[in-house]
């Protein structure tokens, strides 16, 4: 009787504590979000809605300030954008081929190289970049320069490819054997198997694959820094540019207390709502795979 | 990195300054307040660092305004060391303020060991870096677009190099890199690319160009002769003695002893 309800006590207890742990976590997510919107609404009423977010001209520390970042957004759509168009038809191919045709041991090396290609810090791949990638860029383009928007879109599609190959294989595994075997028995080869049966059962996980690797690469800061060449340029292949991220980090360890730093919030912030909202999306694509 | 260094010293300050309170009677501290160039900071913080180790329970303060802002300080007594990257002007003076070289800044322009291009005039500098001259063959070099690399708005070597040169706001950049290291590499990757760089970060990788036939060295720079750079100077009041504290931050920053640290955080020490 005694044993039992010391016991009950030891459960509540332990209860409590990962409450308590689970409650840091959201803790943590609650107060970033409230510190970036608090410093960062004051620096967009200033500026104004319309001409922080639609301004082509960042110019911070001249003598009349200029506080658009339309360049930042633009480039990082773009950047993102460009770096799916090319990562995701390799990542979703290697998927695939992991998934279903390699033989094991072709698919145990090539699986710890994917991996190992997620553990290379952003710094590596920034650094790699910026003595090989850019130029290399300016040789073959014959370019004044090779930072430029081409230099990070590259970056940016390999470091999302372990993301993309890693989910969609995932998924793709997860198709139930009965439906490909149901198709080979109808007389399908196999390829037509992979691309008529599983892709199709395994789709919802592979759009989350692909809402994953947006997400790495928006947020991505330090390799586009190291290869981009940083100039607040509206965005254009071989000039040099700057993205949301780097925008932030570029300017923040000198940023005085003024309006340049409040504005650097607000970049955050709009990092910010990009990143929910892929967030939001990459929720959606989940949920819908669960029920699938 | 820096912002989290004076986040830091602010934090470490205001403890020590809870703890003075406790022994007052015991402790000799004192403060000195600095304040003024943005530019000197790794210089002053350096220097301010030293002083606190040396000087058990003095307290060093210092305020990154801007060189403007520290000549007004001073001279309203708001501070007792004014920091200035430039040379005091005569109406300064007579206005009863005294300066003191602390050190210089040289600024080395750099170009790729590949450029035949050896020596420039400060104006070409700023013909190149506002982009009257676009390509090298203008000067008698390469058939080649300059590629011109610099530093992120707020960097004190950039406010250096822009006002020196007289360019401020104007340069038409193609990489604005975060640090000293990055501009050498990318130069040293780029035949084509001209840079600027502290000379106490220069190494073999990159060509310093002579600047009006000055070929940049720490004793070009301290008897004035290269162009591309300028002074960092204590602003005192004439006349006015300082603080007991204060005045022994001022010998300990004027004297030999600090020249390393100072040649260690990237400037040229006068003395």
């Amino acid at each position: 009787m005694k044993k039992n309800q010391s016991g009950r006590v030891f459960e509540a207890c332990v209860h409590g504590v990962f409450l308590l742990l689970g409650l840091i976590t959201v803790g943590c997510v609650l107060l970033i979000t409230m510190y970036l919107v608090i410093s960062g609404i004051p620096a967009i009423r200033q500026i104004g809605l319309g001409s922080f977010l639609l301004g082509k001209v960042w110019a911070s520390t001249t003598s009349e300030p200029k506080f658009g970042i339309l360049p930042f957004i633009l480039t990082s759509v773009y950047g993102t954008a460009g770096a799916i168009v090319l990562g995701v038809p390799v990542g979703f191919f290697t998927a695939v081929y992991l998934a279903k045709a390699a033989q094991p041991k072709v698919r145990a090396v090539m699986e710890g190289a994917v991996s190992l290609l997620a553990g290379i810090p952003s710094v590596v791949y920034g650094l790699v970049g910026m003595l090989i990638l850019v130029p290399g860029i300016r040789r073959v383009f014959h370019v004044p320069d090779g930072s430029s928007l081409l230099a990070a879109i590259l970056v940016l599609a390999v470091m999302i490819l372990p993301s993309i190959v890693k989910v969609s294989m995932t998924a793709l595994e997860a198709v139930p054997k009965e439906y490909e075997d149901a198709s080979l028995a109808l007389g399908a080869t196999p390829v037509e198997t992979w691309f008529r049966v599983s892709v199709p059962a395994a789709r919802s996980g592979i759009a989350a694959a692909v809402v994953l690797g947006v997400g790495r690469a928006i947020g991505e800061a330090m390799a586009v820094m190291m290869v981009s060449g940083n100039v607040a340029n509206m965005p254009s292949l071989f000039q040099s540019v700057r993205f949301l991220t780097t925008a932030v980090a570029s300017e923040m360890s000198y940023a005085g207390v003024g309006l340049q730093r409040q504005a650097l919030f607000s970049i955050a912030l709009v990092l910010f709502l990009f990143i929910m909202l892929i967030n939001a999306a990459l929720n959606f694509f989940l949920k819908r795979s669960k029920e699938g | 990195m820096k912002r989290i260094f004076s986040l830091i010293l602010t934090a470490a300050l205001a403890v020590s300054t809870l703890a003075a309170c406790g022994q007052q009677s015991t402790s000799e501290g004192g403060t000195v307040a600095t304040d003024g160039s943005t530019s000197m900071q790794k210089v002053i913080g350096a220097l301010g660092e030293a002083f606190e180790q040396n000087n058990d329970g003095a307290t060093f303060t210092y305020n990154p305004t801007g060189s403007g802002s520290g000549i007004t300080a001073v001279s309203e007594g708001r501070c007792d060391i004014g920091l200035s990257s430039r040379s005091l002007k005569d109406d300064e003076k007579s206005a009863g303020l005294t300066e003191t070289v602390l050190a210089y800044d040289g600024i080395a322009i750099i170009v790729n060991p590949e450029n035949p291009i050896a020596n420039l005039s400060l104006e070409e500098i700023a013909k190149i870096y506002t982009g009257e001259i676009a390509n090298w063959s203008e000067l008698g070099g390469n058939d080649a677009e300059i590629v011109l690399i610099g530093r992120e708005a707020g960097s004190g070597t950039r406010d250096g190099f822009e006002s020196i040169t007289g360019t401020e706001d104007a340069c038409r950049y193609r990489q604005e890199l975060t640090s000293t290291g990055d501009v050498i590499a990318t130069v040293s990757q780029n035949p084509d690319a001209i840079g600027y760089a502290s000379l106490a970060a220069l190494n073999d990788s990159v060509k310093a160009v002579s600047v009006d036939g000055v070929t940049v060295s720490e004793a070009a720079v301290k008897d004035g002769s290269y162009a591309v750079q300028r002074p960092f100077v204590l602003v005192t009041r004439t006349g006015e003695a300082l603080s007991e504290t204060a005045q022994k931050f001022y010998d300990f920053a004027t004297s030999a002893d600090a020249a390393d640290i100072i040649s260690a955080a990237g400037a040229v020490p006068a003395v």
